[in-house]
């Protein structure tokens, strides 16, 4: 029998559809299709300066704006071949770890929504909604943030806002207890996630998977050990691993990762505190950044600058430059092909849910339908980024 | 960490058949190879079996439409080795008249979407896909959208003044108007 499931379908997450061809309860083929949530990003980026990209870059993994914004603002960077201060680069790190345990939050609810404990839901919500308020105060959206700028930030942050992110980075690891205190030795999610969906560290890598999905069978790989950046380099933190690649050990990944992100999180706020908690937040090359708008008030050439970027953007060089990004998900990477003009020749998205939602089928072939659902729970997609 | 120069290094020794051409330019800013497309799939096999590089991972590809150049299009190949925690790109020109490019499945069977994806936008067809169909557009979709001679969407409304087959209303639709209503007057 073939079975439709999606896209219209709560458990797969958005618009998903994957076909499934049964015996029984058995998945003897399975097949995803997508494309219903395509808006053509990558076309239209081609007609867009490469500011003016950034709020794209929100709706494609809408659970983690800021990770969006940081891939595509490096990858600018790299092609510009310039780097961002110190202190910039901690508020960065800030920010982009808290969207991590925003997102794991997320996906720890619906993940286990699917699977039928409704109540975690509520709790991660719980938090997520700090989150978003954190964001709302930084830059005045909850979601689509675009608060990161190519050499910088759009604003400096709020007063009270480190003192915000210290009182949720402290209440954290008792939250997180709570959610495992839920789950962890849970029978039911024992018996729905144990064994299920597994895949191998051999199939993780020819198949592409990166992130929490590919630690999960036990791969040591993480961008920010392996390939630092925005100063990753400076924070200590360990990269947990799982053992069997089933959706347990990604459920255990993504969980000791959201204490891992906490403890970031922390040393990025002291690092931020050192530094001043104001100070500056853009590159002082205004080539390529809008000067302050104090000066612009005051000095002919910053109002020179400032229209000048408004009007056309910067100018990088001609060339191309790639660069990836933990995000919450895996490898988010952008790689920008330059002509030399305002506007980016051709932008690739390198998105991991697009890459990781194709080793689905090998997770669950022979296995039961009921199996699906927890997979596709385990992978952590977004379709929004998928499709783009 | 292994150098890129010294993966370049080591294929010119391996291959001393293949004409390798290395990408340069003001901001090439990641180390890049254009080979011929025929040697694709022993060229990328090597990559990932000999342990000095053991590129064993695909991390993505895509393609770019360079028109006015000729060869017109490129297909990118951004190679991830975990072991030694390096990247490599290999580039493929791809002449306009005939895209045709030999598939990577066979060696990363991660290649398949990315491969749906560059046929979807570009038109450019892999040799011995297994499944090569449209992905992220509808399976009955016209054209290569990201080529750069394909507009930016832009659908046409069909208003009377544009669709002469229309001028007239059809006589279904009479029925459907409404009554004329004879008002009294005040």
């Amino acid at each position: 029998m073939t079975l439709n499931m999606g896209p219209q379908h709560p458990s797969t997450h958005g618009v998903l559809r994957v076909a499934l061809e049964l015996d029984g309860e058995n998945v003897v083929a399975c097949k995803p299709i997508i494309g219903y949530l395509h808006t053509g990003m990558e076309k239209q980026a081609e007609y867009k300066t490469y500011t003016q990209s950034i709020p794209q870059t929100d709706r494609m993994d809408y659970l983690s704006p800021m990770s969006n914004n940081l891939a595509l603002c490096l990858a600018a960077e790299k092609l510009l071949g310039v780097t961002v201060p110190e202190r910039v680069q901690a508020i960065r790190v800030l920010l982009t770890e808290l969207t991590r345990i925003s997102a794991h939050c997320v996906w720890l609810g619906t993940h286990a929504i699917d699977i039928g404990a409704l109540t975690v839901f509520w709790y991660c919500f719980r938090e997520r909604e700090k989150v978003l308020s954190i964001y709302d105060m930084v830059c005045g959206a909850r979601m689509t943030a675009s608060y990161f700028r190519v050499g910088g930030l759009a604003m400096d942050i709020p007063d009270g806002f480190l003192e915000r992110c210290d009182k949720f980075v402290n209440e954290m690891p008792g939250h997180i207890d709570e959610y495992e205190s839920l789950l962890t030795k849970n029978p039911i999610w024992l018996a729905r996630t144990k064994g299920v969906a597994p895949i191998s560290a051999a199939d993780a890598i020819a198949w592409g998977v990166t992130g929490p999905s590919l630690r999960g069978s036990g791969v040591h790989w993480d961008l920010r050990k392996a390939e630092p950046y925005s100063g990753y380099e400076h924070y200590d933190f360990d990269v947990p691993l799982g053992k069997d690649g089933d959706a347990y050990d990604r459920f255990q990944v993504r969980v000791a990762e959201m204490r891992q992100s906490t403890r970031i999180a922390r040393q990025a706020i002291d690092s931020v505190r050192k530094l001043g908690a104001r100070g500056e937040y853009r590159l002082r090359d205004f080539k390529y950044v809008l000067p302050p708008k104090e000066e612009v008030k005051t000095s002919m050439e910053a109002l020179i600058h400032h229209f000048k970027i408004v009007a056309h953007g910067f100018f990088p060089p001609v060339g191309e430059a790639y660069q990836a990004i933990e995000a919450p998900k895996g490898e988010l990477g952008f790689y920008f092909v330059s002509d030399g003009s305002a506007r980016p020749w051709r932008m690739k998205v390198r998105s991991p849910s697009f890459v990781n939602l194709q080793a689905l089928p090998v997770m669950v072939q022979g296995k039961l339908v009921a199996d699906v659902i927890a997979a596709i729970g385990s992978i952590d997609i977004v379709l929004g980024e998928i499709d783009r | 960490m292994l150098a890129p120069e010294h993966v370049e290094q080591r294929l010119r020794e391996q291959f001393p058949g293949v004409a390798f051409e290395r990408q340069t330019g003001e901001a090439v800013r990641d180390h890049t190879l254009y080979l011929p497309a025929e040697h694709l799939v022993e060229v990328c096999t090597f990559l990932r079996d000999d342990p000095e590089s053991a590129f064993a991972m695909l991390s993505w590809m895509g393609g770019v439409d360079y028109l006015p150049r000729v060869p017109r299009f490129e297909c990118v190949y951004s190679l991830l080795s975990l072991k030694h925690v390096a990247r490599f790109t290999l580039k493929v020109r791809v002449p306009e008249e005939q895209p045709r490019v030999p598939t990577v499945t066979g060696v990363w069977p991660t290649a398949n979407w990315h491969e749906r994806e560059a046929y979807d936008f570009y038109g450019i067809t892999f040799t011995g896909h297994p499944d090569l169909t449209r992905i992220l557009l509808p399976e009955d979709w016209v054209g290569w959208p990201l080529r750069k001679d394909s507009p930016l969407g832009y659908e046409e409304v069909a208003f009377t003044h544009n669709t002469p087959g229309r001028m007239k209303p059809s006589p279904a639709l009479k029925k459907l108007a409404p009554k004329k209503v004879r008002y009294r007057a005040q």
